[in-house]
């Protein structure tokens, strides 16, 4: 009993870290209509920025953070403007296209600056783990902290797109992009911004994902994003909710499957139950079912 | 009177040719070097390029034979290490040292082998490797042989009765190691009491493994694997308050030069490997400042895997009498005879080879304490 508690709380754990690069991917899918493959390596970038201010120049771990989200800010503001604003008006093929080589372009600008070393990433996170039941069941504060953080971004993001003109700007993007210009909304703009907000959250994304499984090298991001984006298609893609409750539950799946299946059938396993779910329900567990418009 | 000058001037002319042709090819003898230099292998690429690099510069600075290596990237992908081997040998290579990673080497070894190249791989220690090929050797020690003594060195000095193993079983190295540690710890009377497997490179949560060597009463941890895993695996271990005896091989080595780890995780653990930076022999302390020096980097075991592999081969060339003047099948049959007579007294011990391209050391056992490497008597 206390061995399938301590497996929830580890899939908690895991699933937090999906959640959380997983609302990322589904807020710039839901406005901006993209599936941007480089999220996962703006994270790792974030992760390698904050290193970076930790390690050489010695800042304190909260102002590390907050350097790496300028910077991807920055870095997800310019990837916008330079290759993905050109194909606004192209097929969504080619913008997928290149968003997959903008990813290998990251990790290999990643490989020349910091090297195929990896390295071990010092966590941020100062609190120590709760204990229960005499030490048998223990949530690290990576845990806590990850979960805090998903729940505080699920509610901003709620809160952001629901009740801002900014945010409201960006639903009426994501409804109608023709409309959205005739009623006076700068859609590029608010496109940029949507990418603007997405890479910062790329940023604490990369720094919670790096305090939880301490290892940093160029190809960090690439699976977690992997995951992450099936966790955002699991919970229903450009549903915020949506995104948390499908990280969560990919995490749970893959550590229960782990533990009373086979270790080696993990993803396996997490990749199986997505194809189950996406025959049953084809817009995911929070989507919302889109009616054919003839 | 004309044919008596046009003949001294052929002669002339034939001499002076010949002359400059030993005067500048006596030295000059090139080696290709492949290996992943980008991508998520580069690590072992790098440092085997570099390694060979100081040897190849030491060698140079003696005069005498000149060494050239030209070294080529293969991304730790089979397609692209033959692409590698082509460039090498139309580039003018006699022989290749390579490649780094295991499966890039069964394929390049499969075509060396055809067309009759010799081959010494510093690192890829599958016995797949050399299996049936005469004309590949190894520096390394091969997977099977690194569990066996691993079981042997833990049954000798009595470090764990109840063992637990986590490997990776899509790594051939791991997998190997794994299944000659079991075999001869069974053989040894010591108890395995679960082996836990995770199935990719990537994988990053190591808690469900971890739990299940907790819950079968492991008091000491196998982990035939690199280090880059085995530190989440120590990492993830403390955060569950589990303190069992780690017991790691070659590929743990590296761990303490992880940027940014926290040593305090490896206190305790322990690893054979023929090579570590933080010997305090000679020989080591010179390669390993050098190394430093010329890469700001603290060089691992594929470093001195490379470095011991080409000194190796230019004894070897020169036992042989190779010069650039010979070809590759040549210099593959020389090298086949001279390489199982060889003595290399390198970094990583005393190597002899057997004709099969296995190779002969003594492996050491270090334990980690205070961050430094202690060996185990």
């Amino acid at each position: 009993m206390i061995s399938l508690l301590s497996y929830l709380c580890n899939g908690i754990s895991l699933g937090s870290v999906y959640a959380i690069i997983a609302l990322g991917y589904t807020m710039v899918y839901g406005i901006a209509k993209m599936l941007n493959f480089a999220h996962g390596d703006v994270i790792m970038i974030g992760a390698y920025v904050t290193f970076c201010a930790i390690q050489y120049l010695g800042l304190p771990p909260m102002v590390s953070v907050l350097l790496a989200m300028v910077a991807c800010t920055l870095l997800g503001v310019i990837i916008e403007r330079l290759a993905y604003k050109p194909l606004r008006q192209a097929s969504s093929l080619a913008v997928l296209i290149t968003a997959i080589g903008m990813s290998y372009l990251l990790q290999n600008v990643a490989l020349l600056l910091w090297g195929s070393n990896p390295k071990s990433f010092p966590s941020v996170v100062n609190l120590g783990s709760l204990s229960f039941f005499d030490g048998q069941l223990l949530i690290s504060g990576e845990t806590i902290v990850t979960v805090v953080m998903n729940i505080i971004i699920m509610v901003g993001l709620t809160l952001f797109t629901g009740k801002t003109k900014m945010g409201k700007a960006m639903r009426v993007v994501a409804e109608d992009k023709g409309a959205a210009e005739l009623m006076g909304i700068n859609v590029n703009l608010t496109i940029s911004i949507t990418f603007a907000i997405g890479s910062a959250l790329a940023a604490v994304a990369g720094v919670l994902l790096c305090s939880a499984y301490p290892t940093l090298m160029p190809t960090t991001g690439s699976m977690p994003g992997i995951k992450a984006f099936t966790a955002a298609v699991f919970g229903g893609i450009g549903s915020i909710p949506g995104a948390m409750l499908g990280g969560i539950l990919l995490g749970v799946i893959e550590i229960l499957g782990k533990a009373y299946i086979s270790t080696e059938l993990g993803d396996a396993i997490v990749f199986a139950v997505l194809i189950v779910v996406l025959l049953v329900r084809p817009t995911g567990l929070l989507g919302k079912p889109v009616r054919e418009k003839v | 009177m004309k044919k008596m000058i046009a003949l001294v001037l052929a002669l002339a002319m034939a001499l002076t040719m010949t002359a400059f042709a030993t005067a500048e090819d006596a030295g000059t003898i090139k080696i290709g070097v492949i290996g992943p230099m980008t991508g998520a292998a580069a690590t072992y690429g790098t440092a085997v390029a570099n390694g060979a690099q100081i040897a190849a510069e030491e060698i140079n600075a003696l005069g005498g034979v000149q060494l050239e290596l030209l070294v080529q990237d293969d991304e730790h992908d089979a397609e692209k290490a033959i692409n590698a081997y082509n460039t090498v040998m139309d580039g003018g290579a006699q022989f290749i040292l390579g490649t780094v990673t295991t499966s890039p080497c069964i394929a390049v070894a499969a075509q060396a082998y055809e067309e009759r190249v010799f081959m010494l791989t510093p690192s890829a220690s599958s016995t797949e490797v050399t299996d049936g090929k005469d004309n590949v050797y190894q520096v390394c020690f091969t997977d099977p042989a690194q569990g066996t003594a691993s079981a042997e060195m833990i049954s000798e000095k009595a470090l764990g009765t109840k063992i637990g193993v986590i490997y990776n079983s899509s790594d051939a190295y791991s997998t190997g190691i794994y299944q000659a540690f079991e075999a001869k710890a069974t053989e040894l009377g010591l108890e395995v009491v679960t082996a836990q497997a995770f199935a990719s490179d990537d994988n990053a949560d190591f808690s469900v493994q971890l739990s299940a060597c907790k819950n079968a009463g492991a008091d000491l941890v196998f982990l035939p694997i690199y280090y880059t895993p085995a530190s989440l695996i120590l990492a993830q271990a403390k955060s569950m308050e589990y303190a069992p005896v780690f017991f790691g091989v070659d590929g743990m080595d590296g761990i303490l030069t992880l940027e940014g780890f926290d040593a305090s995780l490896a206190e305790g653990v322990m690893l054979l490997t023929p090579f570590s930076a933080a010997s305090t022999d000679e020989k080591t302390q010179a390669f390993v400042a050098k190394y430093q020096e010329a890469f700001g980097e603290t060089p691992n075991q594929f470093a001195a895997d490379a470095y011991d592999g080409i000194y190796a081969l230019y004894t070897a060339v020169q036992n042989a009498g190779i010069t650039a003047e010979t070809s590759p099948e040549d210099a593959c049959e020389l090298l086949i005879a001279q390489f199982p007579t060889l003595q290399i007294d390198g970094l990583t011990g005393a190597l002899a080879w057997e004709t099969s391209g296995e190779v002969t050391k003594t492996p050491n056992v270090y334990v980690i304490e205070g961050g430094v490497y202690v060996k185990m008597e």
